[in-house]
């Protein structure tokens, strides 16, 4: 069931076209903003450059955590292009962000330190609708199994609007787009200098962006699965979802962590809960 | 035969030698012998019987059951001087109705009826008693260490340690008497005996919280305790013969004789499981030493609780009374870890996360359903290991730095790297992929998509899941923090203490390993013999698991790798003034050190308002279940 070769593939040609998403996503963003923006591979520039700069750090186990942190995110997206459990692909992503969040501890830093915990309550924000997304797919194809999950012919969308437009809500956080992106920001207008990131740089800051270009193309997949029944409807779906995110991420300005708190959860919870409900009540008509 | 009762009484006839013991040293080389020897027994019987299924015995001995009812009548006597004694008249009066139940029992119905079986074993009492027998005396043995340092750190309480330990012993006998008794009059017995040593214990210091919470305690479980009882008093009604005593007839008996004491035990376990209309006993408890917390959150007591529950699981499968059971749980375990998280006090966030993991178990238990059960049970082996490894190092962090508060364990990896790691291994248990509690938390939410009503338990497992993860991921944010204001003090420390924390993580890894092969070898006999089926991980998942922890393992290694050339600064401090060691320039040229909190979000998860919530909820459910039962009684 579990294909190892679409995991290699990810392995390897994910952090290319995260690099480029990114580089897309700046250039529009800059237009939304009046300005020309950088060139396409303006981000695989800035990453080269960060390889070549000294590594500074506040303490050691720094290295360990920025390391852990992309290891176990290339894991967790790697399992789920190879077919792996859902489940298991969610739990090795927060694995993953633990990573982050212990490296930003590590250092004792007041802005790291900020930034560690706005990026927890992120983690409980986000998490329980990324479980929600990942049983109501089980709920319509009968399996975990990404490798399933992708192969059924259900219109898995049609069964599940409601956690779809929950699972866009979270994507805003996930990609640390404005309005929600209180812990660190693509951005140089975060009132906490960096957040998580604040101490890191050099090597380490550029092992973090490349664990972001991973996890952009693992929740690409994410979007995937939803419009698994036809390949171009669902590579449409996620070019559209990502125009959406980057033009919120210009019209909204970023709010506090108790909304960002409440309103995910409410969202999961009447969407992605009420679509759920009703699954469960129409469950004699799904087709396994 | 020879095990269980090598098992049962042996630690009964060490407690009565540790009583008389008042020298340190041959009260530290007996309890050692002791463990060494129950836990030796324990693996002996692990051998014998992992594959030989429901075992049933018959004690020969005839007056066991008058012995019985003599020791218990003297525990009441005893419980009742106490209650006199310290006014508490709750407790005075639920210790005279419950010694009424049992005298009607014995004189009015039992008479020398028994059921032919008075012992058993099967693969989950193996497991119980493997959890009993290995961790229990793990924590005795640390407790020796412990309880020294605990006397020199208080004068002003009276050294008891001969009676601690005798309770202690007392407690691990009566466990594995709970957990080999077919016949309900001896589990009975046993579950007075856990009540009758938790009340002691939490009570040792004497202090006046200690006595209060110690009273909380035993008036709660004595209230499981009735239940307990008007079970019994329901089946010899229902079947005057006594043959229905037995655990393994009335689990064949069927559900409708087996339901009404089924509910009533549950409602027993959950009192002592602190499930959240009675989960202040168990926050209460932790005035109690250390290593009592750690007997009671991990080995003992509450798992007597969820035993008792998962034994009568097929029976409340499939039922509204279990489904309420069920809810009972579910709840207790969403706002137990939503409280946690407001807590700054370590022994109060490991007690809120006892709790709410015990709902969990009750959740899975009371739904029923085969994966259920077996996620209930690897639920109560994973949470065993890593909650005692946790209670003891707090413990020990406690007598190093004086405080057992979250936030003054700030940079405990440089201050005590060792201690720290384990700590580290013990939380990454509870909460992450690969470990342990992850496992069972996953193959529980997987189990009741399928079940009846089950979406309310993805719902609640979905956002309580995730709120464990933020509790435990900021302690330990505080322990890895390289504060610079610290500096290493893990001085010398007792060998055997640093044994049974080595035994302990060793452990909490090595169960997340070869947890396939328990499952395997002794849940799924258990789950085929009671439900005809059984449920397994597949193996593709059980190999990734492998390969993370694996992973995991090795990461630490790569800080061995030179590094390229990493400079140390300080911390960015926002352009201010500021020295390496975190003192910075504020306002009016004042110079301040940095100082860093957790967030405790007391205004979404504050204690008293969720408490509040919780025992609303916990008692309207079980006040139904009460009405249901009342009906099909009538």
């Amino acid at each position: 069931m579990i294909s190892p070769v679409y995991g290699l593939v990810y392995i390897l040609l994910a952090p290319v076209a995260g690099g480029i998403v990114a580089g897309i996503d700046r250039k529009i963003t800059a237009r939304m903003q009046g300005r020309v923006g950088p060139p396409l591979l303006q981000p695989f520039y800035d990453v080269g450059k960060l390889f070549e700069k000294e590594n500074l750090i506040v303490t050691r186990s720094q290295n360990l955590y920025a390391l852990s942190y992309l290891v176990f995110m290339l894991v967790s997206g790697a399992l789920f292009y190879a077919g792996g459990d859902l489940l298991l692909v969610i739990f090795a992503f927060t694995l993953s962000h633990i990573f982050l969040v212990l490296g930003a501890y590590a250092s004792s830093s007041p802005y790291s330190f900020i930034g560690a915990e706005r990026e927890l309550i992120q983690i409980i924000a986000y998490e329980p609708m990324i479980i929600l997304s990942a049983v109501g797919m089980y709920m319509v194809t009968k399996s975990f199994f990404v490798s399933d999950i992708a192969a059924t012919t259900i219109p898995i969308i049609l069964y599940l609007p409601g956690i779809f437009i929950g699972f866009l809500m979270v994507l805003t956080i996930k990609l640390r787009k404005s309005p929600f992106d209180l812990s660190t920001s693509h951005h140089a207008h975060q009132e906490i200098v960096k957040g998580v990131t604040t101490e890191f740089t050099g090597p380490n800051l550029g092992k973090i962006e490349i664990a972001h270009w991973y996890e952009t193309v693992f929740l690409f997949g994410f979007i995937f699965l939803f419009f698994a029944f036809s390949v171009p409807i669902a590579l449409a779906a996620i070019v559209i979802a990502y125009l959406i995110e980057i033009l919120i991420d210009n019209t909204f300005t970023r709010v506090k962590w108790q909304f960002t708190l409440r309103s995910a959860w409410i969202v999961a919870g009447m969407l992605g809960l009420v679509n759920l409900a009703v699954l469960y009540y129409l469950s004699g008509g799904i087709q396994s | 035969m020879i095990e269980l009762a090598f098992l049962i009484l042996f630690p009964a006839i060490i407690a009565l030698l540790l009583l008389l013991v008042r020298s340190g040293q041959i009260r530290n080389a007996v309890v050692k012998i002791a463990a060494v020897l129950i836990g030796a027994g324990t693996l002996i019987l692990l051998i014998t019987y992992f594959s030989s299924g429901m075992v049933l015995f018959s004690v020969p001995f005839e007056p066991t059951a008058k012995l019985m009812f003599i020791a218990e009548l003297l525990i009441a006597g005893f419980l009742l001087y106490l209650g006199i004694k310290h006014r508490k008249y709750i407790a005075v009066g639920l210790v005279i109705v419950q010694a009424l139940l049992l005298i009607g029992i014995e004189s009015g119905l039992a008479g020398d009826i028994h059921p032919l079986y008075t012992l058993f074993i099967d693969q989950f009492s193996l497991i119980m008693a493997a959890i009993v027998g290995i961790i229990g005396t793990l924590i005795c043995v640390y407790a020796l260490a412990y309880m020294e340092t605990y006397h020199a750190h208080h004068p002003e309480i009276q050294d008891r340690q001969n009676i601690f330990f005798f309770m202690v012993f007392v407690f691990l006998a009566a466990m594995f008497g709970l957990i080999f008794s077919n016949n309900l009059l001896w589990v009975f017995f046993f579950w007075e005996i856990t009540t009758l040593a938790s009340f002691i214990l939490i009570g040792y210091s004497k202090s006046a919280e200690a006595t209060s919470n110690a009273f909380l305690a035993l008036e709660m479980n004595l209230l499981g305790g009735i239940a307990f009882a008007g079970a019994i008093i329901y089946l010899l009604i229902a079947d005057p013969s006594g043959e229905l005593l037995g655990i393994e007839q009335l689990l064949a008996s069927g559900q409708a004789i087996a339901l009404v004491p089924a509910v009533l035990i549950s409602f027993a376990g959950i009192t002592k499981a602190a499930l959240m209309p009675f989960s202040s006993w168990l926050v209460g408890a932790m005035v109690a030493p250390t290593p009592v917390s750690a007997l009671l959150h991990s080995s003992t007591m509450v798992k007597a609780g969820v035993y008792i529950i998962v034994r009568f699981a097929p029976v409340l499968s499939g039922t509204p009374e279990g489904l309420i059971i069920g809810l009972v749980g579910g709840f207790t375990f969403l706002l137990g870890s939503a409280i946690a998280i407001s807590q700054s006090n370590a022994k109060k966030v490991l007690a809120y996360s006892t709790i709410a993991n015990l709902g969990l178990i009750v959740a899975c238990a009371g739904v029923g359903t085969y994966k259920l059960v077996w996620a209930a049970i690897l639920l109560i082996i994973f949470h065993a290991i890593a909650k005692s490894l946790l209670f003891l190092c707090v413990g020990t962090v406690e007598h190093r730095i004086g405080s057992r508060n979250i936030e003054d364990m700030s940079g405990l990896i440089v201050r005590m790297p060792k201690i720290a790691v384990m700590m580290l291994v013990g939380i990454a248990g509870m909460f992450l992929a690969p470990f342990g509690m992850l496992i069972s938390k996953w193959v529980a939410l997987e189990a009741f998509i399928d079940a009846q009503f089950g979406l309310i338990f993805v719902a609640i497992l979905a956002f309580g899941g995730s709120i464990t993860v933020f509790f435990w991921s900021k302690w330990m944010g505080k322990i890895i923090a390289v504060d610079p204001h610290v500096h290493r003090q893990e001085d010398t420390m007792r060998k055997e203490k640093w044994m049974v924390l080595y035994i302990l993580t060793g452990l909490t890894v090595l169960v997340c390993l070869i947890f396939p092969l328990i499952s395997s070898y002794l849940i799924e006999p258990f789950l085929l013999s009671v439900y005809g089926q059984t449920a397994r991980l597949s193996q593709d998942n059980i190999i990734i698991m492998a390969m993370m922890l694996f992973l995991l393992l090795i990461m630490p290694f790569s800080m061995l790798i030179p590094g390229n050339g990493a400079r140390k600064v300080a911390p960015y401090m926002g352009g201010r003034p500021a020295s390496a060691d975190m003192k910075f320039l504020g306002s009016m040229g004042i110079t301040r050190d940095v100082t860093l909190t957790n967030y405790y979000m007391n205004d979404l998860f504050g204690e008293r308002r969720l408490l509040m919530a919780g025992t609303a909820l916990g008692f309207g459910l079980v006040l139904l279940s009460m009405v249901i039962l009342a009906g099909m009684i009538l």
